[in-house]
């Protein structure tokens, strides 16, 4: 594709599609749904012409199931949904999270529960993407702020994705997804494109081989010279069924292992940290643009905030967050939830230092002067 | 391959899981024998199965071997497929699966992508203590059927047939040509579905004091034809995508340069309020981009119900010289409302909005005490003038003239640059109808 210099005016959605692309994705899969629905269209548009797939599945569950078949014959991979598809993925992200298989995952999100607004924004799937399937296995996250962060962070999805053999969330927003803003995506800086890790040449091959209980296993793709398995079923190194609970406690070991000792490879944030503040101010997503918002503002008054910016959630950033809160009398968390992400700031915080939300799940934005005001910035 | 030929497609060594006398082992046995007629390169095959007992099935061979969810092995199957085309992959999956994942048996039918599907369909779930499943014929006991089974079966060929299934064969694991007819199956460039009927010696034959007469008379007495039942020709799917794709083209970007000037010196938020069908979102997609060709930020944000011709349409359009960070707009400087449904949707908007405001709305709107400076217009006759489905846009130019905020040649140069020749001739008669249209300067 020719490489685009210059401004343009486009949605989230369409950044997330091209960032995809971008990063070397050659099969998309999804079921129509607001407000994700434009990247199917997107990858219907994009992929064909570079002699890559893009399939709109006869339901969500087909969908990532698709992808992960896909994935694992050696393309990269994505699907895109909003809350009600990600209930239906939940099942498939548990195959894919043993299966150690690479795949972005994009999910809109909209007012739910169920079915809820379906064109209107929130962020009420935050706990929902760590928690998100049975066995309570850890998942990577990452949450746009911008037009210009959705192409960043879904670029980056792919190479962690990639990199840890793992599903990646990217958790977008109808106000991210379905906004538009101008962007010069040629400009935007990224790392160069991973790939997964490969045996050496020659070596024996196994699919979950690995010798450090953090290592990410190699991996040869099915029709690559190996007959190789994979399985939904509790396995050991080699993909073969296991009852040994010695070797099904080494698995599920890895399987944490490999993320938790990746948070600080993978913690991306921004942060605007002010000597002698007494608050700070935690945020991700579009309501961290309406925080910082609020931080100028109570600065302006004289008083004396942090800012920190989460574009990465899971694992939670933890050094980054106790960093953050070091010496602060109070944390603030506005969320378009209930208090989602809240708790694993409070958890983190050091004893005595107060936590709490500034929350609005009404579909609308929260507003700069509304956190400031609830916040008490 | 070169070298000897495959004398199994199993690994050696290995005793199979199955009950005594289940079908699954027959089943197996015949897919090797098929595999070993069609000589294939182990590597390149993919056996991917479903759940239940035939779920086990996978690790026994020396192929590729994928076992997936419940009922979803039609789903990874497709993924692979799709992804690397060259690769063989059956699909075993039992009569659960088929309840379970219906959907997926029947858009693979659909579909026609190469696949082979053997069902190994013994009329109840072995796995999980015998309960029934789609296939349970009537009168049947399972676990889950006291007195007997009330729900009639479905024949699994003749719904692939119906969902446009291109290969259908129905037999036993008593045929003494199944190896055969699977091999049949795996040749066939298509969608191709192996019903196969078999014993489950744990639970559905004893409960219901069958041997393997009786068995092979249900078959005869279920009123299904059995034997190779479609045979057709018809587009693979992954060939035809390939196909398909040669005429799709990349998307064209729409790259916007910077060519005017803006005295701008604030952030401005201009809401424009109408209903589903007057172009309201692609208007003030036309104002966004002039903005940008005048040199500012711009963000634009829609909201509309869930219904798509009728309801409301709502845009808020943000235009700065410095970086936008909120992208809604609580205090607007410019708002426009172009239909009675915008102005429902506007009420409580209205009565709340600043001295500051820009209002423009049609001098029949009966509207709300507001502190906005109201500015009526004429809309029925701008929309004449302008062309119904240009009225959002000659109510943009309108405010534009009014405000200043721009130069209204940026908005001819967004019409032309990014809009195809016919809209763009009725856009640009809409915007000199616009600029026009607000006569009376002083407030009401």
């Amino acid at each position: 594709m020719e490489a685009v210099v210059g401004l343009e005016f486009i949605e989230g959605n369409e950044a997330i599609a091209r960032a995809a692309v971008k990063a070397g994705c050659r099969f998309f899969a999804g079921y129509p749904i607001t407000p994700a629905s434009t990247i199917l269209s997107n990858m219907l548009e994009l992929l064909p012409p570079l002699g890559g797939i893009a399939m709109q599945a006869e339901d969500e569950i087909a969908a990532i199931g698709f992808c992960i078949g896909a994935s694992m014959a050696g393309s990269k991979a994505m699907t895109a949904t909003s809350g009600p598809g990600i209930s239906l993925y939940s099942e498939n992200i548990g195959l894919a999270i043993i299966g150690e298989t690479p795949l972005v995952i994009v999910d809109v999100q909209r007012q739910g529960p169920a079915t809820g607004s379906a064109t209107k924004g929130a962020d009420g799937d935050i706990q929902f993407a760590r928690w998100v399937t049975s066995g309570g296995l850890p998942t990577i996250a990452l949450c746009p702020a911008t037009v210009a962060e959705a192409y960043e962070l879904t670029y980056r999805a792919f190479n962690l994705a990639e990199t840890y053999r793992t599903p990646v969330f990217v958790l977008s927003n109808k106000e991210v997804s379905m906004t538009c803003e101008v962007v010069d995506l040629d400009a935007i800086e990224l790392p160069p494109p991973a790939a997964r890790p490969r045996p050496l040449q020659g070596a024996e091959y196994s699919p979950h081989q690995f010798r450090r209980i953090e290592e990410v296993p190699p991996l040869v793709d099915i029709g690559d010279g190996h007959a190789t398995r994979y399985t939904t079923s509790t396995h050991n190194k080699a993909g073969y069924l296991t009852a040994d609970p010695a070797v099904i406690e080494e698995m599920i070991e890895h399987y944490a292992a490999k993320i938790e000792s990746a948070a600080s490879d993978i913690a991306l944030y921004r942060q605007d940290l002010q000597e002698g503040a007494e608050t700070v101010v935690v945020s991700y997503g579009v309501t961290s643009r309406a925080a910082g918002l609020a931080v100028h503002r109570a600065r302006d008054k004289g008083h004396r905030v942090s800012s920190l910016v989460l574009q990465t959630l899971y694992p939670v950033p933890e050094r980054v967050l106790r960093r953050a809160m070091q010496g602060v009398r109070r944390v603030v968390v506005p969320e378009m939830n209930l208090g989602q992400y809240r708790y694993e700031v409070e958890r983190l915080a050091p004893a005595g230092v107060m936590v709490s939300g500034v929350n609005r799940m009404d579909t609308t934005l929260l507003a700069p002067a509304e956190i400031e005001l609830r916040g008490q910035l | 391959m070169n070298a000897a030929a495959v004398q199994s497609y199993m690994r050696s060594g290995q005793t199979l899981p199955f009950c005594p006398g289940c079908g699954h082992e027959r089943l197996l046995r015949d897919l090797d024998k098929a595999l070993v007629r069609l000589q294939l390169d182990p590597k390149t095959v993919v056996i991917v199965t479903d759940i239940g007992c035939i779920g086990l099935s996978d690790q026994y061979f020396a192929t590729n071997g994928f076992h997936g969810l419940h009922g979803r092995s039609l789903t990874y199957a497709t993924g692979i497929k799709l992804a690397r085309p060259e690769l063989t992959v059956v699909v075993l999956m039992g009569d659960g699966g088929c309840g379970i994942g219906g959907a997926h048996l029947l858009n693979a039918a659909r579909r026609n992508l190469d696949l082979t599907l053997i069902v190994a369909n013994n009329f109840n779930y072995g796995m999980t203590g015998g309960q029934h499943s789609v296939t349970t014929p009537l009168g049947g006991h399972t676990a889950t059927t006291p007195g007997g089974n009330t729900e009639g079966p479905i024949d699994l060929c003749a719904v692939a047939e119906a969902a446009g299934a291109s290969w259908v064969y129905r037999g036993t694991t008593y045929d003494s040509d199944l190896a055969e007819r699977i091999a049949q199956g795996m040749r066939h460039a298509g969608f191709a579905l192996l019903d196969v009927w078999e014993l489950c010696t744990a639970y559905y034959t004893p409960r219901n004091d069958m041997n393997k007469r009786e068995f092979m008379d249900l078959l005869s007495s279920s009123g299904m034809p059995s034997g190779l039942l479609v045979e057709k020709q018809r587009p693979e799917f992954a060939a035809s995508y390939g196909e398909r794709s040669k005429a799709v083209a990349p998307p064209q970007r729409m790259v916007i340069e910077r060519a005017f000037a803006s005295s701008l010196d604030r952030q401005i938020g201009i809401v424009i309020a109408g209903s589903a069908g007057q172009k309201v979102k692609s208007a003030a997609t036309m104002l966004a981009r002039a903005g940008v060709l005048s040199g500012l930020d711009a963000t634009q944000k829609d909201d509309y119900p869930i219904t798509v011709m009728t309801g409301h349409s709502l845009s808020e359009v943000n235009l700065s010289r410095k970086r936008i960070e909120y992208t809604a707009i609580d205090d607007p400087d410019y708002f426009a409302v172009i239909s009675e449904e915008g102005l429902k949707k506007s009420r409580q908007w209205i009565s709340r909005l600043s001295a500051s405001c820009n209002l423009y709305v049609d001098h029949s709107f009966q509207i709300p005490d507001t502190r906005a400076r109201v500015r009526r217009l004429g809309l029925s006759q701008l929309s004449k003038e302008a062309g119904k489905l240009s009225l959002s846009v000659a109510m943009v130019a309108a405010m534009v003239a009014d405000g200043k905020f721009i130069d209204p040649q940026a908005l001819e140069k967004s019409i032309t640059s990014f809009q195809s020749p016919k809209v763009a001739e009725a856009n640009l008669k809409a915007v000199r109808s616009g600029l026009g249209a607000i006569q009376e300067r002083s407030p009401e």
